[in-house]
């Protein structure tokens, strides 16, 4: 198939041939995709987008598979995108993620995508923002990003998922590990996967002691926010939630699988914490309603638009910095550069007026910055 | 930007020994290829399915079972059904030379025995893709 066969109407159609080609278009960033991104535009915007994240040997690929299973059982059609590391030294790299899910690859109704991070940090790779907008128009009511296994700051993921699952397991570490900052603050929901082993009750109490004590001394959260806007919604008399464990099929249940309550502190609630056995399947579909609870409060208190405008936002300005950056590195804008160090290491001129001077010709010719 | 190649390593069949895939996998790595590795027991119709979701240049199949001349002409046979026309596919594994002829002209593009130079399989794949940069 030759890459100009690619077009909006075949993603949408769910020829999975045009849109893993549209992928690996995106991927080494080829203009051609923009005309078919436009064209698919117009259609996106409904898919759950929901992260996975975890350190490495967390289990997150075999979770994968076995969320995929269960909302497969919900008729709901899904893909995903696999994150795994490129060496830094050769830029080639083993996919391994997909072995875990080979069961769903004659499955019409699912779509699995490995992605080399391919030199970028963060935890996903440069492509995954606009093969997550390609997925969510052509049509998945699903679309699950597996991240790289993450040390503790590679949080990129909070910036494209609505939902973000962080997936721990026992025997990494004490306790003081769940008390730092950074990947550890930004679940929406907690699973502890692997829980069949020792130590998971351990790590389920010291997730939940992280979150409480967040809580209590009033910090900055993520789910904050969320909780505040679900108690407004609720009404001002307090009224319990639901006890129809009704798994997210209504926003009373939706309510009601959100949070768990802080013990002593019956206002205070922090998110769930999940525990599961990825390999049999065991509290999987505990975990599914808990995902699925987090987006109808999303969608309910309004948040799902405005964290995905805020998100947005966020990659607008980050494309834009891009651009910039590609200008820069064109031949002309090196000469310049060039010209500007030299006068800057002369003492003609120094370091902050050569800056001024650059965002001046850049403003000013709108590409790239040419000697003035 | 140069083009990285993609490659999907699979297993069909129902032999559970991978050891030899997993060189390979390991050598087209370092290589600077992106290598998706399906994991054993696969049937050609889940590894065709993987090779278009994964757009791979090149499948690259082994097998040790003895089952190969069923199972590979099978997997061209659906790529060719999917109109699939531009992945590179080569097998190997444990393969009397006999049967080679008869596995090239079912479009296999090679078959690389055991003892094969992996050197061998990289210069091969990089001479022969059928998607040009």
């Amino acid at each position: 198939m030759d890459d100009s066969a690619v077009s909006a109407e075949r993603v949408r159609a769910g020829d999975a041939r045009a849109t893993a080609r549209l992928i690996s278009m995106i991927e080494r960033e080829d203009p051609s995709r923009l005309a078919v991104l436009k064209a698919l535009h117009a259609y996106g915007g409904k898919a759950h987008v929901v992260g996975i994240t975890g350190p490495p040997g967390a289990g997150k690929s075999t979770l994968t598979d076995k969320l995929v299973g269960d909302l497969r059982g919900r008729g709901r059609r899904v893909a995903v995108i696999a994150v795994d590391p490129s060496s830094p030294f050769t830029g080639g790299a083993i996919l391994g993620d997909r072995i875990r899910m080979q069961r769903h690859a004659t499955d019409d109704g699912v779509y699995i995508r490995s992605l080399a991070t391919r030199g970028h940090l963060g935890g996903l790779s440069r492509a995954a923002g606009e093969a997550v907008r390609v997925l969510d128009a052509a049509g998945y009511d699903d679309v699950i990003i597996e991240t790289v296994g993450v040390g503790q700051s590679e949080v990129d993921i909070v910036r494209i998922a609505d939902t973000v699952v962080l997936v721990s397991v026992p025997g990494l570490g004490d306790d003081i590990q769940a008390i730092k900052a950074g990947v550890m603050e930004i679940g929406d929901v907690f699973c502890v996967n692997k829980a069949d082993k020792d130590g998971a009750e351990r790590v389920v109490r010291e997730i939940r002691a992280m979150l409480e004590t967040a809580v209590l001394n009033g910090a900055a959260t993520r789910f904050t926010p969320l909780f505040e806007a679900r108690s407004a919604l609720r009404g001002a008399d307090g009224a319990a939630p639901s006890a129809t464990p009704n798994l997210g099929s209504t926003e009373q249940g939706a309510f009601h699988h959100i949070a768990a309550q802080v013990p002593g502190h019956p206002n205070l609630e922090i998110p769930p914490v999940v525990t599961t056995v990825a390999e049999t399947g065991e509290g999987i579909a505990r975990l599914v309603d808990e995902i699925k609870a987090h987006e109808a409060a999303l969608a309910a208190t309004g948040f799902l638009r405005s964290r995905r405008e805020a998100n947005l936002a966020w990659e607008l300005g980050r494309g834009a910095a891009q651009r910039v950056l590609s200008e820069l590195e064109r031949d002309e804008s090196r000469e310049a550069l060039t010209e500007l160090a030299r006068s800057v290491l002369d003492r003609d001129i120094d370091y902050y007026d050569a800056l001024d001077a650059l965002e001046d010709a850049m403003t000013r010719t709108r590409r790239a910055v040419t000697t003035a | 930007m140069e083009r990285t190649i993609r490659v999907l390593v699979a297993k069909p069949g129902l032999d559970g020994h991978d050891r030899g895939a997993k060189v390979i996998a390991r050598a087209l790595r370092d290589a600077g290829m992106e290598v998706i590795y399906t994991g054993l027991r696969q049937t050609p119709e889940q590894i065709v399915s993987a090779a278009v979701q994964e757009d791979v240049d090149v499948v690259a199949m082994s097998i040790l079972s003895g089952a190969h001349n069923h199972l590979f002409p099978r997997v061209t046979e659906l790529l060719k059904e999917k109109g699939v026309d531009d992945m590179l596919v080569i097998g190997g594994g444990v393969i009397p030379d006999d049967d080679i002829p008869g596995l090239k002209a079912a479009g296999i593009a090679a078959v690389f025995t055991p003892g094969s130079p992996t050197g061998d399989i990289i210069e091969f794949i990089k001479k022969n893709l059928k998607r040009k940069a």
